[in-house]
Protein backbone atom coordinates (compact mmCIF):
# COMPACT_ATOMS: atom_id res chain seq x y z
CA UNK A 1 0.00 0.00 0.00
CA UNK A 2 1.07 3.05 -1.11
CA UNK A 3 1.91 6.08 1.46
CA UNK A 4 -0.59 8.29 -0.20
CA UNK A 5 -3.04 5.26 -0.04
CA UNK A 6 -2.11 5.15 3.54
CA UNK A 7 -3.15 8.61 4.16
CA UNK A 8 -6.35 8.74 2.55
CA UNK A 9 -7.92 5.53 4.03
CA UNK A 10 -6.85 7.18 7.57
CA UNK A 11 -8.91 10.74 6.34
CA UNK A 12 -11.51 8.54 5.48
CA UNK A 13 -11.84 6.53 8.95
CA UNK A 14 -11.87 9.92 10.73
CA UNK A 15 -14.64 10.84 8.31
CA UNK A 16 -16.11 8.17 8.82
CA UNK A 17 -16.35 8.74 12.72
CA UNK A 18 -17.46 11.89 12.13
CA UNK A 19 -20.28 11.01 9.76
CA UNK A 20 -21.32 8.57 12.83
CA UNK A 21 -21.10 10.89 15.98
CA UNK A 22 -22.84 13.67 13.58
CA UNK A 23 -25.43 11.41 12.20
CA UNK A 24 -26.46 9.86 15.75
CA UNK A 25 -26.80 13.10 16.81
CA UNK A 26 -28.92 14.77 14.18
CA UNK A 27 -30.53 11.73 13.61
CA UNK A 28 -31.81 12.20 17.94
CA UNK A 29 -32.41 15.99 16.81
CA UNK A 30 -34.71 15.52 13.96
CA UNK A 31 -37.09 12.82 15.35
CA UNK A 32 -37.08 14.75 18.69
CA UNK A 33 -37.96 17.71 16.64
CA UNK A 34 -40.42 15.91 14.47
CA UNK A 35 -42.42 14.32 17.32
CA UNK A 36 -41.83 17.40 19.96
CA UNK A 37 -43.02 19.71 17.47
CA UNK A 38 -47.29 19.38 17.91
CA UNK A 39 -46.59 19.32 21.40
CA UNK A 40 -44.71 22.84 21.77
CA UNK A 41 -47.86 25.22 22.27
CA UNK A 42 -48.49 27.43 25.09
CA UNK A 43 -50.32 25.04 27.31
CA UNK A 44 -46.71 23.42 28.29
CA UNK A 45 -45.98 26.44 29.19
CA UNK A 46 -48.65 27.86 31.50
CA UNK A 47 -50.36 24.78 32.49
CA UNK A 48 -49.57 21.87 34.78
CA UNK A 49 -49.38 18.17 34.24
CA UNK A 50 -52.52 16.38 34.12
CA UNK A 51 -54.07 13.35 33.19
CA UNK A 52 -55.28 14.15 30.23
CA UNK A 53 -52.53 15.25 26.96
CA UNK A 54 -54.38 17.49 25.96
CA UNK A 55 -54.82 19.47 29.38
CA UNK A 56 -51.02 18.37 30.14
CA UNK A 57 -48.39 21.32 30.54
CA UNK A 58 -45.22 21.13 31.90
CA UNK A 59 -44.53 24.98 34.01
CA UNK A 60 -43.87 23.85 36.98
CA UNK A 61 -41.31 21.43 36.27
CA UNK A 62 -39.80 24.01 33.85
CA UNK A 63 -40.11 26.43 36.70
CA UNK A 64 -38.67 23.84 39.17
CA UNK A 65 -35.60 23.16 36.19
CA UNK A 66 -34.84 26.97 36.14
CA UNK A 67 -35.03 27.60 40.14
CA UNK A 68 -32.49 25.04 40.53
CA UNK A 69 -30.10 26.51 37.76
CA UNK A 70 -30.31 30.21 40.12
CA UNK A 71 -29.92 27.74 43.17
CA UNK A 72 -27.26 26.50 41.73
CA UNK A 73 -25.38 29.35 40.17
CA UNK A 74 -25.75 31.24 43.77
CA UNK A 75 -24.21 28.34 45.77
CA UNK A 76 -21.81 26.15 43.59
CA UNK A 77 -20.06 29.35 42.05
CA UNK A 78 -18.99 30.93 45.04
CA UNK A 79 -18.35 27.30 46.87
CA UNK A 80 -16.39 26.26 43.56
CA UNK A 81 -13.93 29.45 42.97
CA UNK A 82 -13.10 30.19 46.67
CA UNK A 83 -11.97 26.45 46.71
CA UNK A 84 -10.06 27.23 43.65
CA UNK A 85 -8.47 30.39 45.15
CA UNK A 86 -7.54 28.12 48.07
CA UNK A 87 -5.86 25.74 46.43
CA UNK A 88 -4.46 27.62 43.51
CA UNK A 89 -2.73 31.12 45.57
CA UNK A 90 -3.13 29.58 49.64
CA UNK A 91 -2.64 26.09 49.60
CA UNK A 92 1.29 24.86 49.89
CA UNK A 93 1.45 22.73 47.15
CA UNK A 94 4.04 20.21 49.14
CA UNK A 95 1.65 19.55 52.15
CA UNK A 96 0.09 16.13 52.10
CA UNK A 97 -3.25 17.30 52.95
CA UNK A 98 -3.51 19.61 50.07
CA UNK A 99 -2.38 16.63 47.80
CA UNK A 100 -4.89 14.78 49.13
CA UNK A 101 -7.80 17.31 48.50
CA UNK A 102 -6.76 17.83 44.97
CA UNK A 103 -6.61 13.89 43.96
CA UNK A 104 -10.06 13.83 45.70
CA UNK A 105 -11.47 16.63 43.43
CA UNK A 106 -10.10 15.01 40.64
CA UNK A 107 -11.89 11.63 41.32
CA UNK A 108 -14.99 13.41 42.64
CA UNK A 109 -15.43 14.72 38.83
CA UNK A 110 -15.98 11.67 37.69
CA UNK A 111 -18.42 10.02 40.55
CA UNK A 112 -21.73 9.01 38.94
CA UNK A 113 -24.53 11.61 39.42
CA UNK A 114 -26.39 8.99 41.33
CA UNK A 115 -24.10 8.41 44.17
CA UNK A 116 -24.62 12.05 45.13
CA UNK A 117 -28.35 11.39 45.23
CA UNK A 118 -27.39 8.36 47.28
CA UNK A 119 -25.10 11.05 49.79
CA UNK A 120 -28.05 13.55 49.69
CA UNK A 121 -30.90 10.94 50.61
CA UNK A 122 -28.81 10.41 53.49
CA UNK A 123 -27.92 13.18 54.62
CA UNK A 124 -29.88 16.38 53.10
CA UNK A 125 -32.98 14.83 52.46
CA UNK A 126 -33.09 12.44 55.79
CA UNK A 127 -30.16 12.51 58.62
CA UNK A 128 -28.44 15.47 59.92
CA UNK A 129 -29.90 17.77 57.83
CA UNK A 130 -33.58 16.35 56.95
CA UNK A 131 -34.92 19.11 54.98
CA UNK A 132 -37.42 16.56 53.34
CA UNK A 133 -37.79 15.94 49.89
CA UNK A 134 -37.77 19.80 48.54
CA UNK A 135 -36.42 21.68 45.66
CA UNK A 136 -33.59 23.14 48.17
CA UNK A 137 -32.70 19.26 48.57
CA UNK A 138 -32.42 18.91 44.90
CA UNK A 139 -30.54 22.23 44.25
CA UNK A 140 -27.92 21.30 46.79
CA UNK A 141 -27.15 17.86 45.64
CA UNK A 142 -26.57 19.06 42.39
CA UNK A 143 -24.05 21.63 43.52
CA UNK A 144 -22.43 18.71 44.87
CA UNK A 145 -22.19 16.71 41.14
CA UNK A 146 -20.92 20.11 39.47
CA UNK A 147 -18.88 21.51 42.44
CA UNK A 148 -15.46 19.52 41.54
CA UNK A 149 -16.12 20.50 37.76
CA UNK A 150 -16.42 23.96 38.48
CA UNK A 151 -13.33 23.89 40.94
CA UNK A 152 -11.68 22.32 38.23
CA UNK A 153 -12.04 24.84 35.74
CA UNK A 154 -11.75 27.96 38.07
CA UNK A 155 -8.60 26.70 38.66
CA UNK A 156 -7.66 26.37 35.35
CA UNK A 157 -8.70 29.67 34.59
CA UNK A 158 -6.79 31.38 37.79
CA UNK A 159 -3.48 29.49 36.47
CA UNK A 160 -3.59 31.08 33.27
CA UNK A 161 -2.79 34.49 34.23
CA UNK A 162 0.56 35.01 34.32
CA UNK A 163 2.72 35.33 37.11
CA UNK A 164 3.74 38.28 36.11
CA UNK A 165 1.09 40.09 36.70
CA UNK A 166 0.42 39.02 40.61
CA UNK A 167 4.11 39.45 40.95
CA UNK A 168 3.55 43.73 39.67
CA UNK A 169 0.84 43.78 41.87
CA UNK A 170 2.35 42.24 44.86
CA UNK A 171 5.58 45.07 44.25
CA UNK A 172 3.36 47.67 44.36
CA UNK A 173 2.23 46.99 47.85
CA UNK A 174 -0.89 45.43 47.32
CA UNK A 175 -1.89 42.25 50.04
CA UNK A 176 -2.34 39.48 48.66
CA UNK A 177 -6.00 39.33 48.77
CA UNK A 178 -5.93 42.83 46.72
CA UNK A 179 -4.23 40.91 43.79
CA UNK A 180 -6.71 38.13 44.00
CA UNK A 181 -9.59 40.49 44.23
CA UNK A 182 -8.62 43.08 42.07
CA UNK A 183 -6.14 41.33 39.35
CA UNK A 184 -6.32 37.67 39.40
CA UNK A 185 -10.35 37.44 39.71
CA UNK A 186 -11.11 39.68 36.91
CA UNK A 187 -8.87 38.16 34.74
CA UNK A 188 -10.21 34.76 35.59
CA UNK A 189 -13.79 35.66 35.16
CA UNK A 190 -14.04 34.32 31.28
CA UNK A 191 -12.52 30.96 32.18
CA UNK A 192 -14.57 30.96 35.46
CA UNK A 193 -17.82 31.73 33.73
CA UNK A 194 -17.58 29.81 30.66
CA UNK A 195 -16.38 26.16 32.66
CA UNK A 196 -19.41 26.98 35.58
CA UNK A 197 -22.21 27.71 32.82
CA UNK A 198 -21.16 24.30 31.10
CA UNK A 199 -21.21 22.44 34.00
CA UNK A 200 -24.31 23.98 35.14
CA UNK A 201 -25.93 23.09 31.99
CA UNK A 202 -25.24 19.45 32.59
CA UNK A 203 -26.72 19.49 35.60
CA UNK A 204 -30.39 20.82 34.64
CA UNK A 205 -30.41 18.00 32.44
CA UNK A 206 -29.40 15.33 35.18
CA UNK A 207 -32.49 13.10 36.45
CA UNK A 208 -31.23 10.26 38.24
CA UNK A 209 -30.21 12.10 41.68
CA UNK A 210 -33.26 13.43 41.29
CA UNK A 211 -35.44 10.78 40.98
CA UNK A 212 -33.48 8.85 44.18
CA UNK A 213 -34.08 11.53 46.48
CA UNK A 214 -37.90 11.92 45.49
CA UNK A 215 -38.83 14.36 43.20
CA UNK A 216 -42.19 13.81 42.67
CA UNK A 217 -43.58 12.70 39.21
CA UNK A 218 -46.81 14.66 39.55
CA UNK A 219 -46.62 18.59 40.44
CA UNK A 220 -49.84 20.37 39.70
CA UNK A 221 -48.65 23.63 41.50
CA UNK A 222 -45.91 26.01 40.62
CA UNK A 223 -42.58 24.77 42.70
CA UNK A 224 -41.21 27.18 45.78
CA UNK A 225 -37.59 26.51 46.99
CA UNK A 226 -38.54 24.64 50.55
CA UNK A 227 -40.99 22.68 48.59
CA UNK A 228 -41.82 19.51 46.98
CA UNK A 229 -41.12 19.64 43.22
CA UNK A 230 -40.26 18.13 40.16
CA UNK A 231 -37.56 18.83 37.24
CA UNK A 232 -37.55 18.66 33.51
CA UNK A 233 -35.86 16.03 32.79
CA UNK A 234 -37.96 14.23 35.87
CA UNK A 235 -40.92 15.68 33.78
CA UNK A 236 -39.67 13.92 30.51
CA UNK A 237 -38.91 10.61 32.39
CA UNK A 238 -42.56 10.64 33.73
CA UNK A 239 -43.85 11.65 30.39
CA UNK A 240 -42.23 8.98 28.52
CA UNK A 241 -43.29 5.92 30.62
CA UNK A 242 -46.91 6.39 29.86
CA UNK A 243 -48.50 4.27 27.41
CA UNK A 244 -50.74 6.86 25.51
CA UNK A 245 -48.57 8.06 22.83
CA UNK A 246 -49.91 11.57 23.13
CA UNK A 247 -47.71 11.73 26.40
CA UNK A 248 -44.55 10.71 23.94
CA UNK A 249 -45.26 14.18 22.24
CA UNK A 250 -45.42 16.34 25.20
CA UNK A 251 -42.29 14.48 26.84
CA UNK A 252 -40.62 15.12 23.09
CA UNK A 253 -41.65 18.78 23.07
CA UNK A 254 -40.20 18.90 26.65
CA UNK A 255 -36.96 17.39 25.59
CA UNK A 256 -36.99 20.61 22.79
CA UNK A 257 -38.06 23.45 25.82
CA UNK A 258 -34.76 21.27 27.99
CA UNK A 259 -32.70 21.63 24.95
CA UNK A 260 -33.32 24.92 24.58
CA UNK A 261 -32.48 26.08 28.09
CA UNK A 262 -28.98 23.94 28.14
CA UNK A 263 -28.53 26.07 24.59
CA UNK A 264 -29.01 29.45 26.06
CA UNK A 265 -26.48 28.80 28.85
CA UNK A 266 -23.94 27.15 26.50
CA UNK A 267 -24.60 30.30 24.11
CA UNK A 268 -23.75 32.90 27.09
CA UNK A 269 -20.84 30.81 28.40
CA UNK A 270 -19.30 31.03 24.31
CA UNK A 271 -20.25 34.82 24.42
CA UNK A 272 -19.02 35.73 27.94
CA UNK A 273 -15.44 33.74 26.95
CA UNK A 274 -15.39 36.30 23.70
CA UNK A 275 -16.39 39.10 25.53
CA UNK A 276 -14.04 39.41 28.20
CA UNK A 277 -11.14 36.65 26.99
CA UNK A 278 -7.86 38.89 27.67
CA UNK A 279 -4.61 38.30 25.21
CA UNK A 280 -1.31 38.47 27.32
CA UNK B 1 23.85 61.87 29.54
CA UNK B 2 23.41 64.01 26.35
CA UNK B 3 22.07 62.95 23.12
CA UNK B 4 25.06 62.90 21.74
CA UNK B 5 26.92 61.13 24.37
CA UNK B 6 24.90 57.98 23.51
CA UNK B 7 26.87 55.23 22.06
CA UNK B 8 26.00 54.48 18.21
CA UNK B 9 23.17 52.13 17.66
CA UNK B 10 25.65 49.25 16.55
CA UNK B 11 26.97 48.66 20.62
CA UNK B 12 23.75 48.38 21.50
CA UNK B 13 22.81 45.99 19.20
CA UNK B 14 25.62 43.92 20.63
CA UNK B 15 25.32 43.88 24.52
CA UNK B 16 28.42 41.63 25.20
CA UNK B 17 30.25 43.10 22.67
CA UNK B 18 33.51 41.75 23.36
CA UNK B 19 35.83 45.56 23.31
CA UNK B 20 35.03 48.14 25.41
CA UNK B 21 36.55 51.24 24.48
CA UNK B 22 37.83 52.80 28.52
CA UNK B 23 38.09 55.74 27.10
CA UNK B 24 35.15 55.98 26.04
CA UNK B 25 33.80 55.42 29.67
CA UNK B 26 35.64 57.50 31.18
CA UNK B 27 33.84 60.03 29.28
CA UNK B 28 30.30 58.48 29.57
CA UNK B 29 30.88 58.68 33.14
CA UNK B 30 29.86 61.48 35.82
CA UNK B 31 33.25 60.62 37.23
CA UNK B 32 32.04 60.29 40.69
CA UNK B 33 34.65 58.85 42.94
CA UNK B 34 34.01 56.45 45.35
CA UNK B 35 35.44 58.61 48.11
CA UNK B 36 32.54 61.13 47.02
CA UNK B 37 29.63 58.72 46.50
CA UNK B 38 30.37 57.30 50.26
CA UNK B 39 29.27 60.84 51.58
CA UNK B 40 26.40 60.81 50.10
CA UNK B 41 23.28 58.76 52.76
CA UNK B 42 23.23 55.14 53.29
CA UNK B 43 20.30 53.94 51.56
CA UNK B 44 21.03 50.09 52.42
CA UNK B 45 23.36 48.66 54.25
CA UNK B 46 23.65 44.59 53.09
CA UNK B 47 25.54 42.25 55.20
CA UNK B 48 27.00 39.37 54.65
CA UNK B 49 23.78 37.85 52.73
CA UNK B 50 23.19 34.86 51.74
CA UNK B 51 19.78 33.74 49.81
CA UNK B 52 18.92 29.68 49.35
CA UNK B 53 16.16 27.58 47.85
CA UNK B 54 14.90 24.52 49.10
CA UNK B 55 18.71 24.75 51.21
CA UNK B 56 20.42 25.03 47.80
CA UNK B 57 22.74 28.21 48.43
CA UNK B 58 22.35 30.87 45.54
CA UNK B 59 23.79 33.72 46.66
CA UNK B 60 26.61 33.47 49.17
CA UNK B 61 27.98 36.58 51.59
CA UNK B 62 27.27 39.66 50.02
CA UNK B 63 27.79 42.69 51.48
CA UNK B 64 27.44 46.30 50.32
CA UNK B 65 25.86 49.66 50.51
CA UNK B 66 23.84 51.52 48.33
CA UNK B 67 23.98 55.57 48.45
CA UNK B 68 21.22 58.11 48.14
CA UNK B 69 20.38 59.63 44.78
CA UNK B 70 22.87 57.03 42.79
CA UNK B 71 22.29 54.33 40.05
CA UNK B 72 23.88 51.49 41.34
CA UNK B 73 24.08 48.03 38.92
CA UNK B 74 24.68 44.80 39.66
CA UNK B 75 26.51 43.11 36.76
CA UNK B 76 27.51 39.71 35.81
CA UNK B 77 27.11 36.33 33.93
CA UNK B 78 23.80 34.35 34.29
CA UNK B 79 23.27 32.43 37.57
CA UNK B 80 25.39 34.88 39.23
CA UNK B 81 22.39 35.75 41.73
CA UNK B 82 22.01 39.15 40.53
CA UNK B 83 18.45 39.06 40.25
CA UNK B 84 17.85 37.20 43.81
CA UNK B 85 19.66 39.43 45.08
CA UNK B 86 17.71 42.96 43.81
CA UNK B 87 14.72 40.57 44.86
CA UNK B 88 15.88 40.99 48.47
CA UNK B 89 15.63 44.48 48.85
CA UNK B 90 12.01 44.41 48.37
CA UNK B 91 11.56 41.17 49.88
CA UNK B 92 9.73 39.76 46.89
CA UNK B 93 12.08 36.57 47.60
CA UNK B 94 9.53 35.91 50.87
CA UNK B 95 6.60 34.71 47.84
CA UNK B 96 8.61 31.89 46.63
CA UNK B 97 8.05 29.06 48.76
CA UNK B 98 11.51 27.25 49.99
CA UNK B 99 13.60 30.75 49.87
CA UNK B 100 15.50 31.28 52.91
CA UNK B 101 17.32 34.69 53.15
CA UNK B 102 20.07 34.93 55.98
CA UNK B 103 22.18 37.98 56.92
CA UNK B 104 21.31 41.53 57.23
CA UNK B 105 19.33 44.27 55.04
CA UNK B 106 19.14 47.55 56.71
CA UNK B 107 16.67 50.42 54.91
CA UNK B 108 17.69 53.92 56.58
CA UNK B 109 19.47 51.95 59.45
CA UNK B 110 16.25 49.54 60.01
CA UNK B 111 16.12 45.79 59.43
CA UNK B 112 14.38 45.00 56.42
CA UNK B 113 13.80 41.27 57.93
CA UNK B 114 12.95 42.28 61.46
CA UNK B 115 10.22 40.55 62.99
CA UNK B 116 8.02 43.52 63.02
CA UNK B 117 8.42 44.49 59.14
CA UNK B 118 5.58 44.18 57.07
CA UNK B 119 6.49 43.32 53.69
CA UNK B 120 3.50 45.17 51.98
CA UNK B 121 4.82 48.04 53.64
CA UNK B 122 8.32 47.09 52.07
CA UNK B 123 7.38 46.58 48.81
CA UNK B 124 5.23 50.33 48.47
CA UNK B 125 8.55 52.00 49.89
CA UNK B 126 10.73 50.58 47.47
CA UNK B 127 9.31 50.24 44.22
CA UNK B 128 10.32 47.59 41.57
CA UNK B 129 10.72 47.20 37.44
CA UNK B 130 10.55 43.65 36.34
CA UNK B 131 12.53 42.36 33.22
CA UNK B 132 9.35 42.13 31.06
CA UNK B 133 7.28 44.93 30.96
CA UNK B 134 4.25 43.78 32.96
CA UNK B 135 1.35 46.05 32.43
CA UNK B 136 -2.04 45.34 34.55
CA UNK B 137 -4.96 43.91 31.45
CA UNK B 138 -6.87 47.42 32.61
CA UNK B 139 -6.25 50.83 31.45
CA UNK B 140 -2.99 53.55 31.49
CA UNK B 141 -4.83 55.74 34.40
CA UNK B 142 -5.77 52.57 36.22
CA UNK B 143 -2.49 51.12 35.85
CA UNK B 144 -0.67 54.34 37.51
CA UNK B 145 -3.54 54.62 39.98
CA UNK B 146 -3.04 50.76 41.01
CA UNK B 147 -0.82 51.20 44.07
CA UNK B 148 -2.28 54.24 45.80
CA UNK B 149 -5.80 52.76 45.26
CA UNK B 150 -4.64 49.68 46.94
CA UNK B 151 -3.33 52.24 49.85
CA UNK B 152 -7.10 53.60 50.19
CA UNK B 153 -6.53 56.74 47.93
CA UNK B 154 -9.55 58.03 46.57
CA UNK B 155 -9.15 61.59 45.84
CA UNK B 156 -6.09 63.54 43.78
CA UNK B 157 -6.14 60.70 41.39
CA UNK B 158 -5.67 62.73 38.38
CA UNK B 159 -3.05 64.97 39.29
CA UNK B 160 -1.08 62.02 40.83
CA UNK B 161 -1.64 59.84 37.17
CA UNK B 162 -0.44 62.79 35.41
CA UNK B 163 2.57 63.63 37.45
CA UNK B 164 3.78 60.03 37.87
CA UNK B 165 3.78 59.90 34.05
CA UNK B 166 5.52 63.26 33.53
CA UNK B 167 8.25 61.55 35.50
CA UNK B 168 7.85 58.25 33.31
CA UNK B 169 8.78 60.90 30.25
CA UNK B 170 4.82 59.44 28.80
CA UNK B 171 2.77 61.93 29.57
CA UNK B 172 2.97 63.55 26.01
CA UNK B 173 2.62 60.11 24.39
CA UNK B 174 -0.51 59.23 26.33
CA UNK B 175 -2.25 61.94 27.55
CA UNK B 176 -4.94 61.33 24.95
CA UNK B 177 -5.26 57.67 25.46
CA UNK B 178 -5.29 57.72 29.78
CA UNK B 179 -8.56 55.41 28.75
CA UNK B 180 -7.01 53.09 26.54
CA UNK B 181 -6.18 49.82 27.47
CA UNK B 182 -2.27 49.60 28.66
CA UNK B 183 -1.61 46.51 26.12
CA UNK B 184 -2.16 48.55 23.52
CA UNK B 185 0.94 50.29 24.04
CA UNK B 186 4.65 49.42 22.54
CA UNK B 187 7.15 47.61 24.53
CA UNK B 188 8.93 50.96 25.55
CA UNK B 189 5.99 52.53 26.53
CA UNK B 190 4.59 49.49 28.78
CA UNK B 191 7.79 49.83 30.33
CA UNK B 192 7.75 53.42 31.28
CA UNK B 193 3.99 52.93 32.13
CA UNK B 194 5.46 50.38 34.78
CA UNK B 195 8.03 52.55 35.61
CA UNK B 196 5.22 55.21 35.99
CA UNK B 197 3.23 52.95 37.97
CA UNK B 198 6.34 52.35 40.40
CA UNK B 199 6.54 55.49 41.45
CA UNK B 200 2.73 56.16 42.08
CA UNK B 201 3.31 55.03 45.43
CA UNK B 202 5.84 57.51 46.34
CA UNK B 203 8.91 54.93 46.89
CA UNK B 204 12.30 56.84 47.65
CA UNK B 205 13.93 53.86 45.67
CA UNK B 206 13.75 52.11 42.59
CA UNK B 207 15.08 48.55 41.75
CA UNK B 208 15.09 47.56 37.88
CA UNK B 209 15.20 43.69 37.23
CA UNK B 210 16.73 44.54 33.37
CA UNK B 211 14.74 46.51 32.71
CA UNK B 212 15.46 47.12 29.29
CA UNK B 213 16.31 43.45 28.15
CA UNK B 214 13.58 43.01 26.82
CA UNK B 215 13.28 46.56 24.42
CA UNK B 216 14.81 48.10 21.20
CA UNK B 217 17.62 49.96 20.91
CA UNK B 218 15.58 53.30 20.85
CA UNK B 219 12.96 51.95 23.72
CA UNK B 220 16.16 51.02 25.87
CA UNK B 221 17.66 54.44 25.25
CA UNK B 222 14.95 56.34 26.85
CA UNK B 223 15.02 54.19 29.61
CA UNK B 224 18.38 54.81 30.11
CA UNK B 225 18.08 58.33 29.83
CA UNK B 226 14.83 58.43 32.37
CA UNK B 227 17.14 56.44 34.97
CA UNK B 228 19.62 59.57 34.61
CA UNK B 229 16.74 61.82 35.12
CA UNK B 230 15.31 59.85 37.95
CA UNK B 231 17.88 59.34 39.86
CA UNK B 232 17.82 63.45 41.26
CA UNK B 233 14.50 61.93 43.52
CA UNK B 234 14.85 58.17 43.49
CA UNK B 235 17.83 55.74 44.26
CA UNK B 236 17.94 53.36 42.10
CA UNK B 237 19.34 49.97 42.02
CA UNK B 238 19.66 48.22 38.49
CA UNK B 239 20.36 44.57 37.56
CA UNK B 240 21.22 44.65 34.11
CA UNK B 241 23.58 41.42 31.79
CA UNK B 242 24.63 44.87 29.29
CA UNK B 243 27.88 45.98 30.42
CA UNK B 244 27.44 49.06 27.85
CA UNK B 245 24.38 49.93 29.85
CA UNK B 246 25.70 49.81 33.21
CA UNK B 247 28.80 51.65 32.18
CA UNK B 248 26.27 54.17 30.80
CA UNK B 249 23.99 54.42 33.66
CA UNK B 250 25.49 53.48 36.71
CA UNK B 251 27.54 55.44 38.97
CA UNK B 252 28.41 52.38 41.37
CA UNK B 253 28.36 48.69 40.12
CA UNK B 254 28.82 45.36 41.80
CA UNK B 255 30.25 42.35 39.60
CA UNK B 256 28.79 39.07 40.46
CA UNK B 257 30.03 36.03 39.75
CA UNK B 258 29.35 32.20 39.76
CA UNK B 259 31.64 30.17 42.40
CA UNK B 260 31.07 26.62 41.29
CA UNK B 261 31.39 23.56 44.02
CA UNK B 262 33.99 21.46 44.98
CA UNK B 263 31.83 18.49 43.83
CA UNK B 264 30.93 20.44 40.41
CA UNK B 265 27.35 19.73 40.85
CA UNK B 266 26.17 22.83 43.15
CA UNK B 267 26.70 26.49 42.01
CA UNK B 268 26.02 29.88 43.92
CA UNK B 269 26.81 33.56 42.82
CA UNK B 270 29.33 35.43 45.18
CA UNK B 271 29.99 39.16 44.88
CA UNK B 272 33.15 40.09 43.14
CA UNK B 273 33.64 43.47 43.11
CA UNK B 274 31.61 46.65 44.14
CA UNK B 275 33.27 50.24 43.21
CA UNK B 276 32.72 53.21 41.05
CA UNK B 277 31.57 52.03 37.95
CA UNK B 278 34.49 54.05 36.42
CA UNK B 279 37.08 52.09 38.67
CA UNK B 280 35.48 48.88 37.51
CA UNK B 281 35.69 48.89 33.64
CA UNK B 282 38.66 50.74 34.07
CA UNK B 283 40.49 49.88 36.41
CA UNK B 284 39.37 46.61 37.78
CA UNK B 285 40.74 45.08 40.86
CA UNK B 286 39.95 41.45 40.49
CA UNK B 287 41.31 39.31 37.47
CA UNK B 288 37.69 37.96 37.06
CA UNK B 289 35.91 41.08 37.10
CA UNK B 290 39.02 41.84 34.01
CA UNK B 291 38.25 39.03 32.16
CA UNK B 292 34.54 39.77 32.24
CA UNK B 293 34.06 43.39 31.09
CA UNK B 294 37.15 42.82 28.60
CA UNK B 295 34.59 40.14 27.25
CA UNK B 296 37.39 37.42 28.20
CA UNK B 297 34.48 35.49 29.91
CA UNK B 298 30.78 35.44 30.10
Amino acid sequence: MSRKTKGRLFVGAMVLCLAVSFGTLGWLLVTTFVDGIPGLTSKLFTDPPSTQPDEAGARPAILATIYIAVLLLLMAVPVGVATAIYLEEYAHKERWYNRLLELNIQNLAAVPAIVYGILGLAFVVRGPFGIGRVLLAGAIILTLVVLPTVIISSREAIRAVPESISQGGLALGATKWQVIWRQILPASIPGIATGSILALSRAVGETAPLLLIGALQYVAFDPTVLGAFTALPVQIYTWIKLPNPEFQTLAAAAIIVLLAIVLTMNALAIFLRNRFRQNW
Amino acid sequence: MDQEQQPDTHARLTPTAPSIDSSRIAELSLGTTRTELEQREKVFHVGDLSVAYSGNLALDGVSLDIYKNTVTAFIGPSGCGKSTFIRCFNRMNDLIVGAKVTGTVKYHGKDLYARDVDPVEVRRRIGMVFQKPNPFPKSVYDNVAFGPRVLGQKKGLDDLVESCLRRAALWDEVKNRLKDGALGLSGGQQQRLCIARALATAPDVLLMDEPASALDPIATAAIEDLMHDLKREYTIIVVTHNMQQAARVADMTAFFSVNVHEDGKGRHGVLVEFDATTKIFTQPADKRTEDYVTGRFG
